[in-house]
């Protein structure tokens, strides 16, 4: 099998990692090699946050280049255009259509484009959109963007929808077992 | 006990300490070796801590080995750069109980002032190093480290890059090996580096290089795979990892897991073997300088930069393969740099230093971000504990005017580490400096480490505390005041009054981090847009829950926690 490689891009702060955490336990688990790659340090202070995940036979990079990426997974719209150059011809973009203003743009030094997603469509990449934040607060908190996002995204890979859920219960503390499982199922609906 | 996990590198060094017999392990948190010690704390059986630097967690790791524990030490590469003292000398006395060094280097200075290559140090202090390309290598040099240690009597440097560090990989754990405490006998020959005894342990040292070189050319850690006759590829670390990627098995790789010594006949063996022969290697040429000092044509920093991390579109691009096609937006994608958290306790003080337009010498931390727009409140971030040092020659250089307008900015675990000496020395050798201690009771940058101003200890147990207003007095300091910087109007007047006198004075800008779970955030403020004039004031502070919209202020509520910062800046009391 080919390495497939999967992008995880957002703003520090959004929660990221845990779905790193979750999708590449659920790789393991069915047997593939993986490898998960991000950088801590200064891009947890509101910055721009990438992770990488890529599975397959057998492993060798832990980080993705241009064109390489399956599916990158955005938290964020402006993201999505930020690392839309790793996107691989054929690839899909599940992208949270959340709008948070770079500092940049808070100060009026530049300008947040206003249609981005509209643009990478026009370019013939396959653009899936959902408001993950509204279904998030509608799970039961605004912290479950996550989650969300991994359920629409969970439909592009060869998972079934039961090992997500036994992997989301192994992954984060009891208590908010039940609302994440709700945020999954709202975005794997959406 | 075998067991399949996915860990990031520094989780899979730390499984490896501990489960190579560790008793000790002394660190200074530093991006991107700070989990090896987070980890390792969450062991009972052994003994974890943070100390105030790399050299004082050096020494600690030293006189366990010496009493006869195996012990290690954790740091990022310029965290090496302070424990080199300890270092250089601990080559000539060795051990007693195994000795790790973890360092870690930053290529592409993803949270880093340089792009230094920590394998100089492994060359210039004669002590073998070893270089994991995944997390399973992580985890099983780093248990084995231990043993090599012992054999040759030598400390052991472990490299990590941010790519190994940081990236997760599949690691099978093995048996745990007991945790031994050797006896300890005097030694004075061995362990006083006095010159008489240096002098003969010296030659030691010498001999010990020979024979690890020695080792280097059979060792577990040196592996060949022969696949052509045309290419041969030298690589190491996470290069390995992209020529594999690229390459496959259409090119002969010689693997380096060893990085000193290199072997020599083994390079000259691989290097026979192949039409063309490539080193492939992040940073500076190491591998590719011993390979040429043999003799050996190769190419190496010719093609692959000396600068920033590889990938594999860097192995491709210099193999002339082709590159996948990318497409992208056309509009501009504005950055998205860090910065300092909404509520962050070091805004207020970089605002009071921005608007009365002091000279600020900066220091290591989250507090570097003051540097950013819309502030631009640093004019210098050299290294740990410079800013006091450099606000004292800076002084001395430009004489009172400069006095009256120049501060240090330096958090309170960097003020730990190697701001105090700096601040003896402007007591001690008379400069009116004012040094701004900006105190958020944590090491914050690095992901919230405990540190002896906070009280707590590595596992959150209580601890002895430092008094950071009785030592500035102690050590020569008689003018300290401590101020809030939330209350604007506080800070600008003891800033104001700090620099007007005609003595050196500490100002201690004290608030906890706002991360801090133990902080409680406030009701997020509002803009009440009837008396918003837009006059943008509040946009000064450069807060990332404070926005122009519709040309009126606006507070993001989801990221606001009510610091109240911003309100005191609007003169139109539109922010309540």
């Amino acid at each position: 099998m080919k390495t497939v490689s999967v992008m995880i891009v957002g703003v520090g702060g959004q929660g990221s990692l845990l779905a790193s955490k979750l999708l590449g336990r659920l790789l393991v688990d069915e047997g593939y090699d993986v490898k998960v790659s991000e950088v801590h340090g200064m891009s947890q202070r509101g910055g721009s946050v990438v992770t990488y995940v890529r599975f397959g036979d057998k492993v060798y990079s832990p980080i993705i280049t241009e064109g390489e990426a399956d599916i990158i997974i955005s938290f964020e719209k402006l993201e999505a255009g930020r690392y839309a150059k790793y996107l691989k011809k054929d690839g899909k973009i599940v992208v949270n259509t959340q709008q948070i203003d770079p500092m940049p743009v808070i100060i009026g030094a530049a300008e947040y484009p206003e249609n981005i997603l509209g643009e990478l469509t026009e370019k013939g990449v396959s653009v899936d959109a959902l408001d993950a934040l509204s279904l998030a607060e509608q799970s039961g908190s605004s912290k479950a963007v996550n989650i969300v996002l991994m359920g629409k995204a969970s439909k592009y890979f060869d998972i079934p929808y039961e090992k997500w859920i036994t992997a989301i219960e192994n992954t984060v503390a009891p208590k908010f077992v039940e609302m994440n499982k709700k945020a999954f199922e709202l975005g794997y609906n959406s | 006990m075998d067991m399949k996990k996915l860990l990031i590198g520094n989780q899979a060094v730390a499984e490896g300490l501990h489960d190579g017999g560790l008793g000790v392990v002394s660190s200074y948190p530093g991006t991107p070796s700070t989990e090896i010690t987070e980890f390792l704390s969450k062991f009972d059986d052994i003994h974890s801590e943070w100390a105030p630097n790399e050299k004082v967690a050096c020494e600690v790791a030293f006189g366990s080995s010496l009493a006869g524990a195996r012990s290690a030490c954790a740091m990022k590469h310029v965290g090496l750069n302070v424990a080199a003292d300890p270092l250089f000398t601990l080559s000539y006395t060795g051990v007693n109980g195994g000795m790790v060094i973890c360092v870690a280097d930053d290529p592409a200075m993803h949270s880093s002032q340089n792009e230094q290559d920590s394998r100089h140090y492994a060359m210039a202090a004669k002590v073998p190093m070893l270089e994991p390309a995944d997390s399973m290598e992580a985890y099983t040099f780093a248990k084995n480290a231990f043993e090599l240690s012992e054999k040759f009597d030598t400390p052991v440097l472990l490299r990590m890059c941010t790519r190994i560090a940081h990236s997760q990989s599949i690691v099978e754990t093995s048996e745990k090996q007991p945790a031994v405490l050797k006896d300890y006998e005097k030694n004075p020959a061995k362990y006083i580096m006095a010159p008489a005894n240096a002098i003969k342990r010296h030659p030691f040292v010498e001999e010990r290089t020979l024979k690890l070189q020695e080792f280097a050319e059979n060792c577990e850690y040196n592996t060949v795979e022969m696949n052509s006759d045309e290419i041969g590829i030298i690589t190491s670390g996470c290069s390995y990892q992209y020529v594999k990627e690229v390459m496959g098995d259409s090119a002969s790789v010689l693997k380096i897991g060893m990085s000193y010594p290199l072997p020599v006949k083994l390079i000259k063996d691989f290097a026979s073997k192949v039409k063309t022969l490539y080193v492939i290697e992040e940073l500076d040429p190491f591998i590719e300088n011993h390979v040429k000092a043999l003799g050996i044509e190769c190419i190496g920093k010719e093609n692959f930069s000396i600068l920033g991390e590889f990938s594999q579109a860097t192995i491709a691009k210099a193999f002339g393969k082709e590159l996948p096609e990318s497409v992208s937006a056309d509009s501009a994608i504005p950055n998205r740099p860090p910065m300092m958290c909404a509520g962050c306790p070091h805004r207020g003080l970089f605002y009071t230093l921005a608007k009365n337009k002091i000279t600020a010498l900066g220091d290591i931390g989250c507090y570097t971000l003051g540097s950013a727009p819309p502030l631009n409140a640093l004019d210098s971030t050299l290294c740990m504990g410079a800013s006091i040092s450099g606000l004292h020659g800076f002084n001395l250089a430009r004489g009172k005017d400069a006095e009256k307008k120049s501060v240090a900015v330096i958090g309170d675990s960097t003020f730990m580490h190697s701001g105090m000496t700096g601040l003896v020395n402007v007591a001690y050798n008379a400069t009116n400096s004012t040094v701004i201690i900006v105190d958020n009771s944590i090491t914050g940058m690095t992901g919230h480490q405990q540190n002896p101003t906070t009280g707590y200890n590595i596992k959150g147990d209580p601890a002895s505390k430092v008094d950071l207003e009785a030592l500035c007095k102690a050590l020569g300091i008689n003018r300290v005041k401590v101020v809030d910087p939330y209350d604007l109007k506080a800070c600008n007047e003891v800033v104001k009054e700090e620099l007007a006198v005609e003595e050196p004075s500490v100002i201690i800008s004290r608030r906890p981090c706002v991360l801090l779970k133990s902080v409680k955030a406030q009701p997020p403020l509002k803009v009440d847009e009837d008396k918003c004039k837009s006059c943008k004031r509040c946009m000064t502070l450069g807060c990332p829950a404070i926005s122009m919209k519709d040309g009126k202020a606006k507070v993001d509520a989801t990221l606001c926690v009510g610091c109240g910062v911003c309100k005191q800046l609007c003169a139109f009391d539109a922010i309540v």
